[in-house]
C-alpha cells in the first residue's frame, strides 16, 4: 500500500464514487438508479387481557431489577419441517450464548419458561386478529395452524415463536398507489432484552407471550417516503379497531430493503416511523456500495474461490507499540493480525453516512465471536490508531501485498477461532455481494449487524396445538362489527377541509369518531373541530397530566354542554385543560374556574369604543392594524365563549 | 393413485383432492370463496377433521383451508419433502470409554410424524452426532434399537429384553450402558432394571428429554451429554435416572432406579430422588457424587440377569368409602398381589377388612404403601394398622408405590410361596427401602415465603 494513502479521502472518494446523495437531496430519479425496492412486517400488540397461550396478565411491565427468579437455556438448532438447518439457527449456535431469563411471579408462569405445553389460544386475541385481516383485505384462512418459528437468540425461552396465519394476499390503498399484502399473522411477542455482553444475554419475560399481529406486506415501496406512508397506514389502520395497546413498544416494525441486484435485508424493530426514510435511504445505498466492493474485488481477485486470508498471532516484540497493548491491558486475550488480500483501499470504502466496510466485519465479530469493544484496529481506519509504519511492519510479518489490507483483533483464546472464522467468512460475502442479514437501526438512521436472515427453513409445525377451524359465518359475525375503513376515514377528513398536519395524531389515538361525532352529531365547524382534537388536544396532553379517570368522551360532553348553554366554542380550548386534570368535577365550576362570566355579544361589543379611545391616548404607533390587536388582546378574555373571536374581529375591521 | 399420494386425508377433504388430481407434496393453486390461496399440500394427521386441507404457503407457514369454500384446485408441481437428521459417521476415538446406547423410543432424538401429527423417534449414531455432535468428545458410541415404543407402552416384556440385551452387553466389555426412554414410565424401567440386573459393574443410565429434540430448547441434548458422561466415566455401577436437576440448562442429577419418581407433567426438572439425597451431580465436565456410599465400577464381568415379571400384580388406590367389591373384584379376576397405596402411615376404610380378610386366605400377597409419597408406613400406630397386618397386609416401609408394584411382580415372577415372597420384598436390594430417612430427603417448599422466595431468586430451581 503506497505510504500516502489517505482513508478519509477515501471514504470521501467512494462515497462520490457510487453517487451517493443525502436523502434531502435525494429524487426519484436516485431511487430509480439504485433500483430502491422496500416492504414491511408491521408488529402491533393486541389490547387483551390475557397472554396468547397462557392466562398471565397481558401488559404488565416490571422494571429491569423487579424479578423472582432466574432460568438459563441454550438455544441449539433443529431441523426444519422440510429437513432443513436454518442459518441463522447455526450462526446462533455458533455463539454459544448463555440465555438467562428474569422472571417474576406477576407476569410469568410455567409456560413462558417452557415447562408447560400451551393453553387454548386467546379467543380474544384471534378475534381481533381476524377482524384487522377483514380490514387490510385479507383471504381468511380456514383453518389457523400453529407454526414453531425458531429464534435461537433466545429472544424466546422455547427457542421458537408460536405464530398462526390468519389471512394472507390483502391488500391496502395509498394516496397514490396500492400496497400488496403478504400476510397477517397472530403471534406471541418476545422477551425484553436487559443486557447483551460477551457470551451472556438477559432478557426478562413480562413481554413473552402477549398477543402480537404481524402484517407483511410485498416490496412495493419505491422510495423511503412511500415506506414511512404505508407503514403510517397499516398502524393507523390497526389502531382504528381500538382493539390494540398504544404506547411505547406496544407497536414495531421490521423493514425490508434493497437496491437492483442487491438482497434483502431486514432492518428490525424500527420503533417510530419517523425514522423509516432515513433507514431505508442508507441502507439501499449501504447496498449499492457493497456492490461497488464487489465489482473491484471480482476486478482484483482473478480466482474468487480461491482467495484465502492469512493470520498470525502477535507476541512479544511483535505487538505494536500501543496503550492499549501494554500487558495490563491485553491479560489473557491474544492479538491476531489479519492479512486480508485484495482488500486494501476498500476497508475505508463508504457505507453508510459515517461508516466503513471494516465496519462491516467489526460488527459480525462482536455479534457472531462474542468479543467485547474494542477488540479491532485495522489499517484504513479514519483516525488511525496505529501509524502507517506499524501497519507496514504488520504488513510483512504477514506477508502483505501492496493491495492488501490487515486488522487486529484480540479477545478470549476460546474465541479466536470463531473470530477468525467470522471474518473469512464477511470477506468472502464481499466478494459474492451483499449478505442476507438482519440490522439493527438507530436514530441517526445507520444500522449495524444483528444476524444472519432466517429463511423459511426455519418453520415447523407446533405438535403441541390442533388446527383451529375458523367458519363462515363466525368471520360473517365478526365482518359486522367492523369499522370504517382507514382510507374512508382519510377521504372524510379531507373533504371536510381538516389540515392534514392533524391526521397521524387523529388516527394514532383513534379520535375519528370523536371527530365525526362532533361535526356530525353536535354540527360542529369541522375544521374547528379537527384542529381542536388534532392540535388543541394534542397540546394538552402534551403539557398537562392526565387524570386516570378523564376518558375523550368528556370532550364531546364539554362541546353538548357549550351548544346547550349557548356559550361559544373557544371557551372549550381553557376548559379542556381542567377537565383533563380534574374529570370529577362539574362543567359550571370549570368555567367557574377558569373565571368565566357570561356577558351577551352586545355588552362586549359596546365596549370597543371604551378600548378604541384608551389606545387613542396611550398607544405609541397608531397603525389599525395595532388598535386592532391590542383590542382584541384586551377583550379576549371577556370575549371567549361569549363571542366568536372571529365575529369580534371582523367588528373591528370594519 | 395409491393411498400413499394422500397422506393422512379421508372423507370429504379427500373426494376433494381427488376431484381437483392434487396430490400431497403437490404445489396447488387453490380458488376459494374467500379469495385464492397457493402453496404445497401437506399431509393431514389422521385425528384431525375431513374439512380442510392443510397447505404450507410460499413463506412457510402452514394454513388449512375449508373444502366448502374451495371452487377450483390445480397442480402446477410437484416435490416431496426428505426429513431426515444429517447422519454423518460417528468418529471412534481412541482411549475413550465404549458406551452402548438401548433405544427404546421416547423423545430423545425424534422427528415428525405427519400420521399423528405428533413426533416419532429417530435414532442411530450417525442421527445423533448429527444433531449432538458433542457426544464425540465423551465417548465411542454404538446403538441398538431394542424396540420402539412410547414410555406409556413400555412393560413386563419390555423390562425383560431390557435386561438380558444389557446382559449380553457387559458380558461383550461394554464400559457404560445408556438406555434412552420416554418419560413417562422411567421410573418404573428404573426400578425394573434395578431388580433384574444386580451386581453390574458398569453404570447403568436411564435417559429421556421432557421437550422434544425437535426444539431448539430441548433438555435432549444436554440430557444425552450428561448420561453418556456417567456411563462413560462415572464410577457408580448402578441403574439410574439421569435427568435435569434445576429447570435451567445447568446441571443434571443422579437418581437412584428405585427411589426416583416423575413430580411434574411437564417440567424439565421433573424426576426427584424421594427421601433421600441423589446419587450425585453431573455435568459435561466431571460427576460429584453426593451420596458417600454407592456400588463402585468393576472389571470383572459377574453381572445377575434376573428377568422376571409376573403380569398378577395390580395396585389399588384408597380412597375414603372405598366399598370391598374393588378389592374383591381384582382378587376374583384372578391377580395374586396387589399394591394398597393408603393414606397416611398406611391405613384404609375398616369396611374393606372383610375384603382383605377374603384376599388374604385366597393367598393374595398384599403390601402397604403410601399415597404421601414421602416417608415410612407405621403399622403400629394406630390400631387400625395392627389390625389390617392381622389380616394379612404386610408393610412395605418407605418403598415408592411404583417401586413396590415392580418389585411384587418381579418377586411373583420367581414364587408363590409367601414367606419368600415377604423375604424378597422387604430386602433391600438398592435401597428401595432404606433405613432412614435424612433430613434433607423431605424439601417440598412452598413458594411466598420470605426465604424461600428468596431462595428461589438466588438458586436455580
Amino acid at each position: 500500500m503506497q505510504k500516502t494513502f489517505n482513508a478519509s479521502d477515501n471514504y470521501q472518494h467512494t462515497m462520490e464514487a457510487i453517487g451517493y446523495v443525502t436523502r434531502q437531496k435525494a429524487t426519484q430519479q436516485d431511487y430509480d438508479r439504485i433500483g430502491f425496492m422496500s416492504g414491511l412486517e408491521v408488529h402491533q400488540q393486541l389490547k387483551t387481557k390475557h397472554k396468547l397461550f397462557c392466562k398471565c396478565p397481558a401488559g404488565i411491565y416490571q422494571k429491569p431489577e423487579e424479578y423472582d427468579a432466574e432460568v438459563i437455556r441454550h438455544m441449539r438448532p433443529t431441523l426444519s419441517e422440510l429437513g432443513e438447518y436454518d442459518g441463522t439457527a447455526l450462526m446462533e449456535f455458533k455463539t454459544r450464548k448463555k440465555i438467562v431469563y428474569h422472571l417474576a411471579n406477576e407476569t410469568a408462569c410455567t409456560y413462558e419458561v417452557d415447562d408447560t405445553p400451551p393453553f387454548h389460544i386467546d379467543r380474544e386475541a384471534l378475534e381481533i386478529a381476524i377482524k384487522i385481516s377483514l380490514l387490510s383485505k385479507l383471504n381468511i384462512v380456514g383453518e389457523v395452524h400453529i407454526t414453531r418459528k425458531q429464534y435461537l437468540d433466545g429472544s424466546i425461552p422455547t427457542g421458537f415463536q408460536r405464530t398462526g396465519i390468519i389471512g394472507v394476499e390483502g391488500e391496502i390503498y395509498l394516496k397514490h398507489k396500492k400496497i400488496r399484502l403478504i400476510q397477517l399473522s397472530l403471534e406471541e411477542d418476545s422477551c425484553r432484552e436487559v443486557s447483551d455482553i460477551g457470551h451472556t444475554r438477559v432478557y426478562r419475560t413480562d413481554r413473552l407471550g402477549m398477543p402480537l399481529i404481524e402484517t407483511v406486506t410485498y416490496p412495493d415501496c419505491l422510495n423511503p417516503d412511500e415506506v414511512r406512508e404505508a407503514c403510517d397506514y397499516i398502524r393507523f389502520l390497526n389502531r382504528s379497531t381500538g382493539l390494540v395497546r398504544t404506547g411505547m413498544g406496544a407497536g414495531r416494525q421490521d423493514v425490508n430493503v434493497s437496491c437492483r441486484g442487491g438482497s434483502r435485508v431486514e432492518i428490525k424493530g424500527v420503533a417510530h416511523t419517523k425514522w423509516i426514510p432515513d433507514l431505508t435511504h442508507n441502507e439501499s445505498f449501504r447496498q449499492w456500495a457493497l456492490l461497488a466492493i464487489r465489482d473491484e474485488l471480482k476486478k482484483r481477485i482473478k480466482d474468487t474461490g480461491k482467495w484465502k486470508m492469512s493470520h498470525l498471532e502477535l507476541k512479544g516484540k511483535n505487538i505494536p507499540d500501543h496503550e492499549r497493548f501494554q500487558n495490563s491491558h491485553l491479560k489473557d486475550q491474544k492479538l491476531m493480525a489479519v492479512n486480508l488480500p485484495g482488500f486494501g483501499g476498500l476497508m475505508s470504502h463508504f457505507t453508510q453516512p459515517g461508516k466503513i466496510f471494516a465496519d462491516e466485519i467489526k460488527d459480525r465479530l462482536m455479534v457472531i465471536a462474542c468479543l467485547i469493544p474494542p477488540f479491532m484496529m485495522h489499517s484504513e481506519e479514519l483516525e488511525p490508531s496505529l501509524h502507517a509504519d506499524q501497519w507496514a511492519s504488520i504488513s510483512k510479518q504477514l506477508k502483505g501485498g501492496d493491495q492488501d489490507a490487515q486488522l487486529l483483533f484480540w479477545g478470549p483464546e476460546e474465541d479466536i477461532a470463531t473470530a477468525l472464522e467470522t471474518i473469512d467468512e464477511r470477506c468472502r460475502m464481499a466478494i459474492e455481494g451483499i449478505p442476507n442479514e438482519t440490522r439493527k437501526s438507530f436514530a441517526d438512521g445507520t444500522t449495524i449487524f444483528e444476524r444472519v436472515l432466517p429463511g423459511a427453513d426455519r418453520m415447523y409445525p407446533d405438535t403441541d396445538t390442533a388446527p383451529l377451524p375458523l367458519a363462515n359465518d363466525y368471520i360473517e359475525k365478526l365482518k359486522e362489527e367492523l369499522p370504517t375503513e382507514v382510507i374512508d376515514r382519510y377521504h372524510q377528513l379531507q373533504k371536510w377541509n381538516i389540515p392534514e398536519d392533524t391526521y397521524t395524531y387523529i388516527f394514532s389515538r383513534n379520535l375519528f369518531p370523536l371527530v365525526r361525532r362532533l361535526i356530525e352529531e353536535l354540527g360542529i365547524d369541522p375544521v374547528f373541530a379537527g384542529t381542536f382534537i388534532g392540535h388543541t388536544f394534542k397540546f394538552i396532553e402534551g403539557h398537562y397530566t392526565r387524570a386516570a379517570e378523564f376518558n375523550t368522551n368528556m370532550i364531546f360532553g364539554m362541546f353538548k354542554y357549550l351548544l346547550d348553554k349557548g356559550i361559544a366554542m373557544e371557551v372549550a380550548e381553557y376548559m379542556l385543560p381542567h377537565i383533563y386534570e380534574h374529570p370529577k368535577m362539574d362543567f359550571d365550576s370549570v368555567l367557574d374556574s377558569i373565571s368565566f362570566k357570561k356577558i351577551s355579544e352586545a355588552d362586549i361589543l359596546s365596549m370597543i369604543p371604551f378600548f378604541k379611545n384608551k389606545f387613542a391616548e396611550t398607544a405609541r404607533q397608531h397603525t389599525p392594524e395595532n388598535e386592532k390587536n391590542w383590542i382584541m388582546g384586551e377583550l379576549r378574555k371577556k370575549a371567549v365563549g361569549n363571542i366568536a373571536l372571529r365575529k369580534l374581529a371582523a367588528t373591528l375591521n370594519s | 393413485m395409491s393411498q400413499d399420494f394422500f397422506q393422512g386425508y379421508k372423507g370429504d377433504s379427500l373426494e376433494v383432492l381427488k376431484k381437483y388430481n392434487v396430490r400431497v407434496w403437490g404445489q396447488a393453486e387453490i380458488e376459494t370463496t374467500r379469495g385464492p390461496f397457493s402453496g404445497t399440500i401437506l399431509p393431514r394427521s389422521e385425528n384431525d377433521d375431513d374439512q380442510h386441507i392443510v397447505v404450507k404457503i410460499q413463506t412457510g407457514y402452514n394454513i388449512g383451508i375449508d373444502i366448502s369454500t374451495v371452487t377450483d384446485m390445480k397442480e402446477t408441481g410437484y416435490k416431496k419433502a426428505n426429513y431426515k437428521i444429517p447422519e454423518k459417521e460417528f468418529p471412534i476415538t481412541p482411549g475413550l470409554p465404549k458406551v452402548k446406547l438401548f433405544g427404546t423410543g421416547g423423545t430423545i432424538a425424534s422427528r415428525l410424524d405427519y400420521r399423528t401429527g405428533a413426533v416419532i423417534p429417530a435414532f442411530s449414531p450417525g442421527e445423533l452426532y448429527g444433531a449432538v455432535p458433542e457426544l464425540a468428545d465423551i465417548c465411542n458410541l454404538t446403538t441398538e434399537k431394542v424396540f420402539a415404543v412410547f414410555s406409556e407402552n413400555m412393560g413386563p416384556k419390555q423390562y425383560m429384553a431390557l435386561a438380558k440385551a444389557i446382559g449380553k452387553e457387559i458380558e461383550n466389555g461394554i464400559d457404560g450402558i445408556v438406555i434412552g426412554h420416554g418419560t413417562d414410565t422411567l421410573h418404573h424401567t428404573g426400578a425394573a432394571l434395578t431388580f433384574m440386573v444386580q451386581n453390574s459393574p458398569v453404570p447403568i443410565v436411564l435417559v429421556g428429554s421432557q421437550r422434544s429434540s425437535d426444539r431448539p430448547s430441548s433438555d435432549a441434548a444436554l440430557n444425552l451429554m450428561h448420561a453418556m458422561k456417567t456411563a462413560g466415566h462415572s464410577d457408580i455401577a448402578e441403574v439410574m435416572v439421569c435427568m435435569f436437576g434445576p429447570t435451567s440448562d445447568e446441571y443434571g442429577l443422579l437418581h437412584k432406579g428405585t427411589r426416583v419418581r416423575k413430580m411434574h407433567s411437564s417440567y424439565r426438572s421433573t424426576f426427584r430422588t424421594i427421601g433421600d439425597t441423589p446419587l450425585a451431580r453431573v455435568s459435561r465436565d466431571d460427576i460429584i457424587p453426593i451420596k458417600k456410599h454407592y456400588n463402585h465400577r468393576r472389571k470383572d464381568r459377574n453381572v445377575k440377569i434376573l428377568p422376571y415379571f409376573s403380569d398378577q400384580v395390580t395396585m389399588l388406590y384408597y380412597y375414603p368409602g372405598m366399598r370391598p367389591d374393588t378389592l374383591d373384584n381384582l382378587v376374583e379376576a384372578g391377580y395374586k398381589g396387589v399394591i394398597i397405596v393408603g393414606t397416611g402411615l398406611g391405613h384404609v376404610n375398616k369396611e374393606l377388612y372383610p375384603a382383605i380378610e377374603r384376599a388374604h386366605a385366597k393367598g393374595v400377597h398384599m403390601y402397604m404403601t403410601l399415597q404421601t409419597i414421602w416417608g415410612y408406613v407405621h403399622m403400629f400406630v394406630y390400631d387400625t394398622g395392627r389390625d389390617m397386618m392381622a389380616k394379612g397386609i404386610i408393610p412395605a416401609g418407605n418403598m415408592l408405590p411404583e417401586v413396590a408394584w415392580v418389585k411384587l411382580s418381579w418377586a411373583l415372577g420367581q414364587t408363590d410361596d409367601p414367606e419368600a415372597v415377604k423375604k424378597i420384598m422387604l430386602t433391600p436390594i438398592n435401597d428401595e427401602i432404606t433405613e432412614r430417612e435424612p433430613y434433607n430427603g423431605y424439601l417440598v417448599y412452598q413458594g411466598g415465603v420470605p426465604e424461600v422466595e428468596e431462595f428461589v431468586k438466588n438458586v436455580h430451581k
